[in-house]
């Protein structure tokens, strides 16, 4: 008898918490654990209050967010209603009809105010498919007691062979100081996002306009040989397992003379809680080589919807609070102007408060000096500054990027990796058939 | 005694579970044969089409096979030989009676219960990284340039780390058999004037030769498929891609389902050659 009625209960109970689901609406969103999403959803209780809409997050590292969402997405899994992309995934899946066209966004979002750089890296044929969050290029951050006590001043746009000599000014390996920290890790979204920017203002480029891959030409030899001298003169111990994040850590700990790197990490290297070089940190544009391109990249982290989801309305609605100016208003009033989502809207940088942050104006500087369209000095057949929007290149760059991770760590000669580099990306654009 | 009738009435009882773990096994296994002979790229649409043996002969043909095969093995080799030597000289000092001996054993089996991914990740940036690892530090202390581990040499690196954490079960299973031994025998030998060199390699080491199987076997049957250490130390560059990360590199990273799962049926062969090859040694040595 009380075995019948505890089932009775537990039917009662499994029917009364099904019903409240169904009658909250409630999205899934799927994001990457950087300190600006970590804070958004901080704020999700607002959006909630205000809508009504229930939140619930899926917060993953990069890669396994990367690996997640795009098993889902081929699939047509259906787990997430939002999911957090960047500017490689969005053309491709917009192209292959599986995001929500974010073209009928309301007037007073003011979809016109997002940066074109930016806009333009998230569209495919003119058509919007994700909301920049938060958009990112790269720029030199330098020590400017370490540049002074050299007897060198860093002009606003240094050439690469400035950097060489101030890095080896700087250097100091008796008390750990290394002139530069670049990333050496492999891994598409690692050394080969700088290495593919760098070679881009040597005069180097991902494929021709035949898509012929071009590790065998001389601009991607004088850029490999001069990352490497310079990463074995001036750079850290062990730099081919440094990624963005270990070099952060060696920076805020005073061990990098220059690092460069995503602009985003401005906020980190400044933020004195952090690190312990925060009065004393300088920007620069990324190098050149005086052939028309600087070293930096074009990234955006940015809010699109799967297309099938049961939530478009609600989802919508999120993006739109999430990527507004009002969200940026309401994190300045509470943390800062510093600690504001950076890079994606132009009114930010007209806000007379936000003028007067460190890094801002370099930061804008740097994003409007990358074109995703034109990123090399040749013409190419791709779109994006370090990497190509084609579906294969994530595989390809980080087969590649492993070679020239083990020719940075000396197991390989910078000449044996690119001739392995060309074999590889070759063998896979011929079975891809292109 | 089982009658007719009992029998038939357990068959009919275990059939359900049977079936599950059959289907468990098959249904995979079906899927990556199936995949194997299509041409299934999910970014560029999915699956189109049938691709016949394309895959087996792209996977086998490209530059990264042999090097990953040869990688496995290496790994699998290395930490067998680590953790069986430094299983048996352990097994035989626990076995000693000393004071505080709960402790110890706890201590040495320790690293048997972190999981592969955290102990991975603290061995990389606690004693491996070059500039802030507690070895760097040591090495420092001694006046020596300090060594970029994961660089320098990766694969021994990965093997080290793995070994740390199999290093406890191999020891376990080992001290099993070492307490199983007669005393009397050894007590014997002794008297009889054998040396302990001569008494640990003609009456331990025969004792423990059952042990040891065992050891390989299991060992060699999680080690074939590791991941997670290569996955967070170098993900698989420097020489350290395994067979099984050349897998994910093809299925998740190149988003190739279809030359993914070839690489799976040919994983499935390699164990099971292996398999096969470890199960007669093993048999030979259980039956005697």
């Amino acid at each position: 008898m009380s075995l019948k009625r505890a089932l009775c209960a537990t039917t009662a109970l499994t029917l009364c918490s099904t019903a409240a689901l169904a009658q909250d609406s409630s999205i899934t969103i799927a994001t990457v654990n950087n300190g600006d999403m970590i804070r958004m959803q901080g704020y999700t209780d607002e959006f909630t209050a205000e809508t009504g809409i229930g939140v619930e997050w899926v917060t993953l590292e990069e890669n396994v967010l990367r690996q997640r969402v795009t098993t889902d997405i081929t699939t047509k899994g259906g787990q997430f209603d939002i999911m957090t992309i960047g500017m490689y995934e969005t053309p491709i899946w917009g192209a292959n009809g599986w995001l929500v066209p974010l073209d009928d966004l309301s007037a007073e979002y003011d979809a016109d105010d997002i940066l074109p750089a930016m806009a333009g890296g998230l569209s495919h044929d003119g058509t919007l498919y994700a909301a920049p969050f938060y958009g990112e290029s790269s720029m030199i951050m330098y020590r400017t007691d370490l540049m002074e006590a050299a007897g060198l001043e860093m002009p606003e746009s240094p050439t690469w062979e400035f950097v060489r000599e101030a890095a080896i000014a700087m250097t100091d390996k008796d008390n750990e100081i290394y002139g530069v920290c670049l990333r050496g890790k492999a891994g598409w979204g690692e050394n080969m996002a700088f290495l593919t920017a760098m070679s881009n203002s040597f005069g180097g480029r991902w494929f021709d306009e035949d898509w012929r891959p071009q590790f065998d030409t001389d601009a991607w030899s004088e850029t490999l040989n001069f990352y490497i001298d310079l990463m074995n003169e001036a750079g850290p111990p062990g730099a081919s397992n440094n990624g963005f994040n270990e070099n952060l850590s060696l920076f805020q700990q005073g061990k990098c003379g220059m690092w460069i790197d995503a602009t985003v990490a401005a906020s980190f290297v400044t933020n004195p809680e952090e690190s312990s070089v925060a009065d004393s940190v300088g920007f620069a544009l990324a190098p050149n080589t005086g052939l028309g391109r600087n070293a930096n990249w074009l990234w955006a982290w940015a809010l699109g919807i799967p297309a099938g989801t049961d939530q478009e309305a609600e989802a919508k609605q999120f993006i739109e609070w999430a990527t507004s100016k009002d969200y940026i208003q309401l994190v300045a009033e509470n943390e800062g102007w510093a600690n504001v989502p950076p890079g994606a809207r132009s009114s930010l940088y007209e806000t007379p408060e936000y003028q007067e942050v460190p890094f801002a104006e370099m930061t804008l500087q740097s994003i409007l000096t990358a074109d995703p369209l034109n990123p090399a000095v040749d013409p190419v057949p791709y779109v994006g500054v370090q990497f190509a929007a084609i579906p294969e290149f994530a595989g390809i760059a980080t087969q590649v990027g492993q070679e020239f991770s083990a020719a940075l760590a000396g197991q390989t000669s910078p000449e044996e990796a690119l001739e392995n580099a060309q074999a590889i990306a070759s063998e896979e654009m011929e079975a891809a058939g292109y | 005694m089982a009658t007719q009738h009992s029998r038939s009435a357990a068959r009919l009882m275990m059939t359900p579970a049977v079936v599950l773990l059959l289907g468990w096994m098959l249904v995979p296994l079906l899927m990556t044969l199936w995949f194997s002979f299509r041409r299934y790229l999910p970014l560029r649409g999915g699956d189109l089409g049938w691709a016949g043996f394309d895959n087996y002969v792209r996977f086998v043909t490209s530059s990264a096979f042999w090097p990953s095969v040869q990688t496995t093995l290496i790994l699998v080799g290395g930490v067998l030989a680590i953790t069986i030597a430094l299983g048996v000289l352990l097994a035989l000092l626990l076995d000693q009676p000393m004071w505080g001996q709960g402790v110890v054993r706890i201590l040495v089996i320790a690293p048997f219960f972190v999981m592969p991914t955290v102990s991975a990740l603290v061995w990389k940036n606690m004693f491996m990284d070059p500039v802030n690892g507690l070895l760097a530090h040591l090495w420092r202390f001694f006046g020596a340039e300090p060594v970029a581990w994961l660089t320098d040499v990766p694969l021994a690196s990965i093997v080290l780390i793995v070994s740390w954490q199999w290093l406890p079960f191999a020891t376990l299973i080992l001290l099993t058999a070492v307490q199983s031994l007669d005393s009397e025998q050894l007590e014997a030998a002794e008297m009889d004037g054998a040396r302990p060199l001569s008494r640990f390699a003609h009456i331990i080491l025969p004792h423990l030769g059952r042990a040891i199987t065992i050891v390989v076997l299991i060992q060699t049957i999680f080690l074939l498929s590791i991941f997670a250490e290569i996955f967070v130390t170098t993900g698989g560059a420097f020489g350290t891609r395994t067979l099984t990360y050349l897998i994910f590199q093809r299925v998740l990273e190149s988003q190739n389902v279809g030359l993914g799962s070839a690489g799976g049926v040919y994983a499935i062969i390699l164990a099971n050659i292996v398999a096969i090859f470890l199960m007669r040694i093993v048999g030979k040595n259980l039956d005697r």
